[in-house]
């Protein structure tokens, strides 16, 4: 047992380490208001609960020890078993945390709503995602670009992602901007965020699709107004143009698909693929209209 | 087995037979007459009554699965994708006449119960053989109509509409088809061995199943024909 | 003739499931030879496959969720090996299409092939001895429950040498698990698999309710039932409730897959939302059908080991129940990320913390139990306090994520995945062994060897903070579930420990493997000769180690809450001097022979062999009436017999055999 403690300890500092590395991680450190929201109520809501079930877990292990059985000196009832003070606050305690957590997740699932848009001065862009056997297809309606596995915003304007898939279910998650949301076949969900600072940031599909499912991670760019002009004036001048035949051919499954621009996108791209019109294999007739995943057609 | 229970403890005393509160009732009368039981040799269990309740929570969890069967059809009623809808489907007047076969039998099913506790053996398979003839008669209506709905293109692989119908009522369908299997069963059964407590036991539990699957009709019928049509 | 199955769905080219197979062959061959060579073919078939006996049948169900769980723990040193190498340049040892099989497989037979048969394995053993039955409602729906169980593990199993598992994740979201995106066997393997072995889990639960409300012996009230009855009772109602939502639910992926409709899929109509939803609906009370049978054993666990009753019954079982109730209003928070609006997903967040309330109590409760005690730390004990630390841990970072905000960013992390694993390894897995452990001696006759009971238990307590302190911190650091490559340098060195704290989880399993050795080398120094080792305060507690088949020769009476407690305070001496005939349930074959060819069926279902599924359906339901026309099925136990059987447990408990 000695050996095994003497063991323990040195691993100790091992996973301490670890922890310290997960306080340097993506969630904790967020680069947008929205991240930095939803972390404040991780925050909040862990203090809150530390509060008890800190005291708790150091009460686990005092009554037992203090109670063991070569503890004679320790007070025995072997007949105690039921007090309503000690019921009636054993039940108030959790009920008093669970209401002010409660009242936490009302307001902050409004407040925070990814549906909801970010209120700002400066004017939102429209980023339409599509989630595809396995990359991200990122259009810009008002620009006709598109881009593949790499989306670029200005810093400190929000963007409005309008979220579909083209195959089965993803999440589109960009940990350090905040809120994640599904991704699904015809239906559309949306995302609001903003980030407060450049940088590129890691983006996922947070919600497993298949075998290429590790590799369909692009990249947030969060850049200056000149950097983002910059950028869109690189994908304009793509000579790869995003037209029915050209989507048809990104449709088909591929895996770590390297950054890739479109310019001169058919117009309504995006409402197409949210109607099922190029779903292959599939019967294409007769797809039925397009929902929002909040039930509103 | 015995109908009275002895109840030990340096000699005897008789208690009646019960479950367990009415078994502490009875002590708290002997506790006062200063006679304490510790134990009883024998412990009596009514057998019929445990294997009802049994079939009870059976049913309760294939109501449950009806409920899951109803709530998809409830979700998916209006995804017709193009295809047909209810109201263009279905046949009320033929419905109708399916249902009164179902609720018929349902009666016919009671009559046999009547006969089975009035110990008419002959009478108890006669009304099971004409429940079974109208329970026939009801799952071949259904399979017709299911029939002339594939011939006309509206087979359930055509819309998650169409899916969710035919998976609804089949499933009712092929409760009543086990439920024929069981009557054929018992009235072999009761032929055979005559009105026995487990033959009994046995026959309240196809009563009970065929009451459950009447119920469930009924509300196949108004949620899927009457408001199917009625939209 | 033999439907989609060739020669060619056994992967004879991939070395890793080869040699599983060749393994898994060998020890099957292995057990075969054994019982060939002991000769204890008949005996086997005869005491205990056929058994109605409640008492065998839970220890088949504890063997079989022992096997399980050595299986599925096979998958997760496999999945953390391959995350702890597969950073960067380094793809690791499997390939995707082997490492989602793994994932999907480890889900699966963790919860409804391992936490499932333990629990249903303790309840069958314990429960009807806690009621002061003879045995349950119905005993041979008992044994025909179990071997369904037992064809569903079967069935994943074969899976594994013949064609591919399920690579859609234990719970096989649509549109993945269709037809379109999922053409293989694999998901057809996952849904009969459930399918069979989810109509024995309805039927346990149909019989035990039957049992609690009918079976209790005299003077036990509802408030006199031990709290791990009514955990039990609980458990039970919540599987007649949920378990038929999962058969629709799956039976209409079925539909989808099999015939072509459209509930699920991306076209015509099809809603891949419903099934998300319909799958929680099941799928959140079955955690709670996995925890409450366990926080019922810790209830027993801890008033015994303190020396005291249970500090506030009333509370306890109130607790239960509102668990049990809540745990069917909380499905829609495991997809708050579905985008359902704010009022929505802010209802289910609170609801399932509500949930913290009853659980709070029942901790607080446990604490108050031992306070003013006299607490022996016994292994059975031990389990239980490193439950109460893990739980509540777990609890917390629970109730963390029904924020539906702090959801939108941990769902689906690694954070959720240490969540999950902290509440049922802390909870479910802690409070099974503290449960074998504490009714080993009550099962088998002999006490489990505690010094290796303790090591097992430092192996495990330690082992599971090194494995899922890390996942924590990768959750938060935004690394998700179900990748088998990454290209983060900062999560490697996490993985890596994360891999360490598997390692030593192993070696608290290979423990409990010698622990089961050395106990049966040892099993007379072991034996239980007073039928009581930890001065239990239940009827079981009453009873011989291990109990007769008929278990109460006298139906004992009970009078309070902790029955046997109080008939040892009044001195109450259950022995007497007169005998009569107790009447027994026969075994049969029946379940055995219908759950074998409804795994025929399945199989038969999976490769779409037509013929054989009609043939084993067929068999099935013939074998069924059969049964109906068979009346011998019953005997009596004479009173002589009887009488000599007790006389030889007074001579045992008396020291003198």
């Amino acid at each position: 047992m000695r050996n095994f403690w003497s063991r323990f300890c040195r691993l100790l500092p091992l996973a301490a380490t670890a922890l310290l590395a997960g306080c340097h991680g993506a969630l904790l450190h967020p680069a947008g208001p929205i991240g930095m929201a939803e972390r404040s109520i991780i925050y909040t809501a862990t203090g809150l609960m530390l509060v008890v079930v800190a005291p708790v877990i150091v009460l686990v292990v005092l009554v037992a020890w203090h109670y063991r059985a070569s503890n004679t000196k320790a007070r025995y009832e072997p007949e105690w078993s039921h007090s309503t003070r000690i019921e009636v606050v054993m039940w108030s305690i959790p009920v008093v945390i669970v209401s002010i957590l409660g009242v936490i997740a009302w307001r902050s699932s409004h407040k925070l709503d990814p549906f909801r848009h970010i209120a700002s001065p400066a004017q939102p862009i429209h980023v339409e995602a599509v989630a595809m056997d396995w990359k991200w297809l990122f259009i810009y309606p008002d620009l006709h670009i598109a881009s593949v596995n790499e989306v670029a915003m200005p810093v400190g304007v929000p963007v409005v992602f309008h979220i579909t898939s083209a195959t089965v279910m993803n999440s589109f998650f960009i940990p350090r901007l905040g809120s994640q949301i599904y991704a699904m076949a015809n239906m559309q969900t949306s995302d609001n965020l903003v980030a407060s600072r450049t940088g590129t940031f890691r983006g996922i599909s947070a919600n497993f699709s298949g075998d290429g499912f590790s590799g369909m991670t692009f990249k947030a760019v969060s850049m200056s107004p000149a950097d983002f002009k910059q950028w869109v004036a690189k994908a304009s001048a793509s000579s790869q143009h995003l037209d029915a035949a050209q989507y048809v051919a990104l449709d088909k499954p591929s895996e770590n698909v390297p950054v890739t621009y479109y310019s001169q996108v058919m117009p309504n791209l995006f409402e197409q693929i949210l109607a099922g019109k190029f779903r292959s294999g599939q019967l294409l007739a007769s797809a039925s209209a397009p929902a929002s995943a909040r039930g509103s057609k | 087995m015995s109908n009275e229970t002895l109840l030990m403890q340096n000699g005897s005393a008789a208690l009646k037979p019960g479950y367990a509160d009415h078994a502490a009732d009875a002590l708290r009368g002997l506790r006062q007459s200063g006679d304490a039981v510790d134990f009883q040799v024998e412990h009596h269990h009514d057998v019929a009554a445990t294997i009802q309740l049994g079939f009870w929570i059976y049913l309760m969890s294939d109501c449950l699965l009806f409920s899951g069967l109803f709530a998809t059809y409830a979700v998916l009623h209006g995804h017709t994708a193009g295809g047909p809808s209810g109201a263009q489907l279905f046949d009320l007047p033929s419905v109708l006449t399916e249902t009164m076969f179902l609720l018929f039998s349902s009666f016919t099913c009671g009559l046999a119960t009547l006969a089975m506790n009035a110990n008419n053996r002959n009478a108890t398979v006669g009304w099971l053989g004409v429940t079974f003839l109208l329970g026939a008669g009801f799952v071949t209506m259904e399979v017709r109509e299911f029939a002339h709905m594939v011939a006309i293109g509206a087979g359930p692989s055509h819309s998650a509409f169409l899916s969710s119908f035919f998976t609804l009522v089949a499933t009712h369908g092929l409760h009543v088809t086990c439920g024929l299997i069981f009557m054929v069963v018992m009235m072999v059964a009761v032929l055979r061995k005559g009105l026995t407590e487990t033959n009994r036991a046995r026959l309240n539990c196809l009563s009970l199943f065929w009451h459950f699957l009447d119920i469930i009709w009924v509300g196949v019928f108004s949620l899927v024909y009457l408001f199917g049509v009625a939209h | 003739m033999f439907g989609k199955l060739t020669l060619s769905a056994i992967p004879f080219n991939v070395p890793i499931v080869m040699g599983a197979v060749a393994f898994m062959v060998l020890c099957v061959i292995g057990v075969l030879a054994a019982i060939t060579y002991l000769g204890k073919w008949k005996y086997l078939w005869t005491e205990w496959l056929t058994s109605v006996d409640h008492k065998k049948i839970g220890i088949m169900y504890m063997i079989l969720a022992f096997i399980m769980l050595l299986r599925g723990f096979a998958d997760a040193i496999m999945m953390r090996s391959q995350q702890a190498l597969s950073y960067g340049s380094n793809m690791g040892y499997l390939p995707p299409e082997h490492f989602d099989q793994v994932f999907s497989a480890h889900g699966t037979i963790m919860i409804f092939f391992m936490a499932m048969p333990f629990i249903i394995g303790l309840m069958n053993c314990i429960l009807p001895l806690q009621i002061g039955a003879r045995d349950v409602a119905f005993p041979l729906l008992n044994n025909f429950s179990f071997w369904l169980t037992a064809a569903g593990a079967v069935l994943v199993n074969v899976s594994l040498a013949i064609g591919n598992f399920s690579r859609a994740g234990w719970l096989a979201y649509p549109p993945l698990s269709e037809l379109h995106f999922s053409p293989g066997v694999g998901v057809d393997y996952y849904i009969w698999a459930l399918q069979i072995s989810g109509i024995g889990t309805t039927l346990t639960g149909v019989n035990f309710i039957a049992t609690i409300l009918k079976m209790r012996a005299p003077g036990m009230t509802m408030t006199r039932m031990p709290v791990f009855v009514w955990a039990s009772l609980c458990a039970s109602v919540l599987i007649v409730v949920a378990f038929p939502i999962l058969t629709v639910t799956l039976g209409l992926l079925t539909m989808d897959r099999y015939l072509g409709m459209h509930f699920f899929t991306n076209s015509l109509g099809g809603d891949p939302m419903m099934y998300i939803n319909l799958i929680w609906i099941w799928g959140h009370p079955e955690v709670y059908i996995l925890i409450l049978p366990l926080f019922g054993v810790f209830s027993e666990i801890v008033p015994t080991f303190s020396g005291k009753p249970l500090f506030g019954y009333a509370s306890m079982v109130y607790a239960t129940m509102a668990i049990a109730v809540l745990s069917m209003l909380v499905w829609l928070h495991h997809f708050f990320t579905m985008g359902a609006g704010p009022a929505v997903n802010a209802f289910y967040g609170i609801t399932t913390m509500i949930i913290a309330v009853p659980t709070g109590v029942k901790i607080f409760n446990w604490i108050f139990t031992m306070y003013r005690g006299r607490v022996r730390f016994d292994t059975p004990m031990l389990w239980t306090i490193g439950f109460l630390i893990t739980f509540t841990i777990g609890g917390m970072s629970g109730v963390l994520l029904a924020e539906p905000p702090a959801d939108f960013v941990l769902h689906n992390s690694l954070f959720l995945i240490a969540h999950f694993h902290n509440v049922i390894i802390g909870g479910v897995v802690f409070g099974v062994f503290a449960g074998v452990s504490y009714w080993f001696p009550k099962i088998t006759g002999f006490r489990l060897h505690e010094g290796l009971g303790k090591l097992a238990f430092w192996f495990w307590f330690v082992g599971f903070y090194v494995a899922f302190m890390p996942l924590y911190a990768l959750g938060l650091m935004g690394a998700t579930r179900r990748m088998d490559h990454y290209n983060v340098a900062a999560w490697h060195p996490l993985f890596i420990i994360a891999a360490v704290g598997a390692g030593i989880i192993a070696l608290g399993i290979g423990t409990q493997v010698l622990q089961l050795v050395v106990t049966f080398v040892q099993r007379e120094k072991l034996r239980d000769t007073t039928g009581d080792p930890w001065n239990g305060r239940t009827l079981e507690w009453s009873l011989p180690s291990p109990a007769p088949a008929y278990n109460f020769a006298r139906i004992p009476i009970v009078r309070e809450r902790d029955a046997y407690w109080d008939m040892k305070k009044r001195g109450v001496d259950l022995k007497g001097s007169t005998f009569v005939p107790i009447h027994m349930p026969r075994n049969k074959a029946t379940g055995f022979i219908m759950a074998g060819c409804m795994f025929v069926t399945g199989f038969a279902l999976v490769w779409q062999i037509w013929w054989l599924v009609i043939a084993g359906f067929a068999a099935t339901v013939a074998t069924l009436i059969r049964h109906a026309f068979d009346d011998d099925r019953d005997y009596h136990i004479g009173a002589d017999e009887v009488r000599k059987s007790e006389a030889l447990y007074d001579r045992v408990k008396a020291g003198s055999v």
